[in-house]
């Protein structure tokens, strides 16, 4: 159940994210496992507690899926919080992740949600070795 | 689950305290995160508490420094140990690397002992880990408390109730004082590092 990630990997992944994320004007990306473990940050996040983050947000993706179990459905695939300047935007990757998007008020959620699901399609085969 | 992040040589691992409510995991936390410096620990934070029940769990980030070449990470969670919580438990637990027991040496605690160990053991099976093989370690907290008017089990009586079948390493300890916090995070700490590198290994 553990995850090796090589330095190949890792670079793909930040490239992925640079690519799709970052350039279509997000703030930070960021990539963890569903068991809170930070895999990889990208974008500025200087005063951001990621590693705090990471932990919540796997807490956070999990009650989800339980409440989601509750009303019958198997999982929710991605969760959003706006806030007055920042949003954040949370997308499922395969089982065991989760995509965390921050991003400000002029970038559209249409925008993230678009490249959002791009980028989960091409981190699931790195994420499990297919790559 | 342990992450091994090969382009920084970092490894990061889950370490769960668990036990019965009130017996002292958020205690636990509490002095570790004052006892270090901030080189070594991250934000501690502690969501959703309730007095000081904890509703959700707590949260300490730790960089232990480096074992040969890899540096170690471990992220401490504590339970929430009332009985009614179970869901929260799970969600916690899920990709767990290292747990440890915080019993309570109050006597009344007994059963609660005994019951919250069986709750663990049944929530790792269902996560497919088998009590037996996880890191874990337990420690027998508020020692403190003997000689005081307020009755507490005896060491020999918690090695019997909780350690008999599991014979894991254990530690007196008194989370509000400190004694035996650090050498019960140490132990877990090497063991759950040597088993994930164990797996490492036999990749
Ligand atoms: N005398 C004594 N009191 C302790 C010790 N450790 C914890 N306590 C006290 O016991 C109470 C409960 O401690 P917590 O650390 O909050 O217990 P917990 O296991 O996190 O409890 P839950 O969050 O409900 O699961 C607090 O009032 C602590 O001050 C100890 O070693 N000795
Ligand atoms: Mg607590």
């Amino acid at each position: 159940m553990d995850l090796v990630l090589s330095k190949e990997a890792i670079n793909n992944i930040v490239g992925v994210l640079d690519e799709d994320l970052l350039r279509a004007g997000a703030d930070c990306a960021l990539l963890v496992d569903r068991s809170g473990n930070l895999i990889v940050t990208r974008g500025d996040p200087a005063n951001l507690d990621v590693v705090a983050l990471a932990a919540l947000s796997a807490a956070n993706f999990g009650a989800t899926s339980e409440i989601a179990k509750l009303i019958g459905e198997d999982d929710f695939a991605l969760l959003f919080h706006k806030g007055k300047n920042e949003n954040i935007h949370f997308t499922k990757v395969g089982k065991g992740f989760i995509l965390i998007t921050l991003f400000g008020k002029d970038v559209s959620l249409g925008l993230i949600r678009l490249k959002t699901a791009k980028v989960t399609d091409q981190l699931i085969p790195i994420l499990t070795g297919e790559q | 689950m342990s992450f091994i992040d090969l382009s920084k040589n970092e490894v990061q691992c889950k370490v769960v305290y668990y036990g019965p409510g009130r017996g002292g995991k958020t205690t636990n936390l509490l002095y570790v995160h004052q006892a270090m410096t901030e080189a070594v620990r991250g934000k501690m934070v502690t969501i959703d508490t309730k007095g000081d029940r904890t509703l959700f769990f707590d949260f300490l980030p730790l960089a232990l420094g480096k074992i040969q070449n890899l540096s170690i990470k471990i992220q401490l969670y504590t339970v929430p140990g009332q009985v009614m919580y179970n869901a929260t438990r799970k969600l916690v637990l899920k990709g767990v690397d290292g747990v440890v027991f915080v019993a309570d040496s109050l006597k009344v605690q007994k059963e609660k002992n005994v019951e919250s160990l069986d709750n663990l053991r049944q929530n790792l099976a269902e996560d497919n880990i088998d009590i037996g093989e996880i890191p874990l370690v337990l420690q027998y907290n508020k020692r403190d408390l003997g000689g005081s008017n307020i009755p507490i089990l005896s060491v020999e009586e918690m090695e019997e109730d909780l350690n008999n079948r599991l014979q894991v390493p254990w530690f007196t300890g008194s989370a509000l004082k400190g004694d035996g916090v650090f050498e019960t995070l140490r132990e877990i700490s090497k063991r759950t590092v040597k088993q994930v590198s164990r797996k490492l290994l036999s990749r």
